[in-house]
């Protein structure tokens, strides 16, 4: 099996504070990674530093055998932890917008995760609930077929049955061409989606294995696991 | 289908298979959903339903023919040996259960024959 995310000594220094440090983990092709850990420990600025966004202070990151750059961009789908349509649009004109920027956009992809998702292409992006917003974004990541999908916290904000939508979605929509890393705090739930699981702590790596051997090693969840790592389970 | 989280998904999904073959429910020679639809009914990974093939595969439940499926394989015997090997499970788990509680051996014997008698009624 082929890496596609290699990472090796991964640091990222803002001005007074180190976000990330000395971060080394891969992650294989048609694995899902659940990335783990409180407010503040790395994950949205790893994932940023992934979707090219964010540039690294040291050491090395190759996603497909690439550093993170235009090429890589066309290749790698990221939903990032705020919203970032516009009111005015509809979701059917989102969808044209995400088909002009990306040529990995599939339209009937995205017809059918709309479908899944019980939204329409005719309603309008400032009409809809939090949690309608969170699905419409989930759609048009996942109606691309890219290499990398990089989701930011994508269960924060939905309730029970939209989580459920959005986890049918997750599973019908993954291939073995392709991995995925998904930041979360609620672990319950959603650990049984991931293949491999990283534990972030203030910018470092904590913990780092796949799912059913931690399982099987510690006896107990990864959300227990969780809960001794960090001594408790932030909610939000 | 409910999960716990604490028991490897593979493990628990190799069990519902085990228990729907030494059931009847699934018999010789019937093929198993392929893993793609599994994972999308029990919405679990996929890479998780098809650790679960593999091992049922090695411990000789099932058998994979490349391009057609996964099926269910073995003959009577092996479908036996497996109800024969759940049975004695949850037996072990009765007995220990009621021997906590402080039954004795021949008030346990006298209440499954109970229980299996009102049952059969």
């Amino acid at each position: 099996m082929t890496d596609l995310i290699r990472i090796d000594g991964l640091t990222k220094k803002y001005v007074n504070t180190t976000a990330l440090s000395d971060v080394t983990f891969n992650l294989a092709e048609g694995h899902i990674m659940g990335l783990l850990g409180p407010n503040g420990s790395g994950k949205t600025t790893l994932m940023k530093i992934l979707a090219g966004l964010v540039s690294p202070t040291s050491g090395t990151v190759f996603i497909d055998g690439l550093a993170p750059g235009v090429e890589t961009k066309a290749s790698v789908s990221f939903l990032p932890d705020v919203n970032h349509l516009d009111r005015w649009m509809s979701v059917g004109e989102a969808g044209n917008f995400y088909a002009d920027f990306y040529t990995d956009f599939d339209r009937k992809r995205f017809d059918e995760l709309l479908a899944i998702m019980r939204l329409t292409a005719d309603q309008k992006i400032g009409s809809l609930s939090k949690g309608m917003v969170e699905k419409a974004r989930l759609s048009l990541v996942f109606a691309r077929r890219a290499r990398l999908y990089v989701l930011d916290e994508p269960f924060g904000g939905l309730d029970p049955l939209a989580r459920s939508q959005v986890l049918d979605a997750l599973v019908a929509n993954f291939r073995t061409d392709c991995s995925m890393m998904v930041s979360t705090q609620m672990v319950a739930d959603v650990e049984r989606f991931f293949d491999d699981v990283l534990f972030l702590d203030r910018g470092r790596v904590v913990l780092a294995g796949e799912a059913e051997d931690l399982r099987t090693r510690r006896g107990g969840s990864i959300e227990d696991i969780y809960r001794e790592v960090y001594g408790h389970v932030e909610t939000r | 289908m409910d999960f716990d989280d604490r028991t490897p998904i593979y493990i628990q999904i190799m069990d519902m298979i085990e228990r729907r073959i030494a059931a009847g429910e699934l018999k010789t020679g019937q093929q198993l959903p392929s893993v793609r639809d599994l994972a999308q009914q029990i919405v679990v990974n996929p890479n998780t339903v098809q650790k679960a093939y593999v091992e049922l595969e090695r411990e000789g439940y099932v058998a994979t023919q490349r391009g057609t499926g996964t099926f269910v394989s073995g003959d009577h015997g092996t479908v036996d040996l497996l109800r024969q090997g759940l049975a004695r499970g949850i037996v072990a788990t009765y007995v220990a259960d009621m021997r906590s509680l402080g039954f004795e051996p021949e008030e346990i014997t006298d209440m499954v024959a109970r229980a299996t008698k009102e049952e059969a009624t």
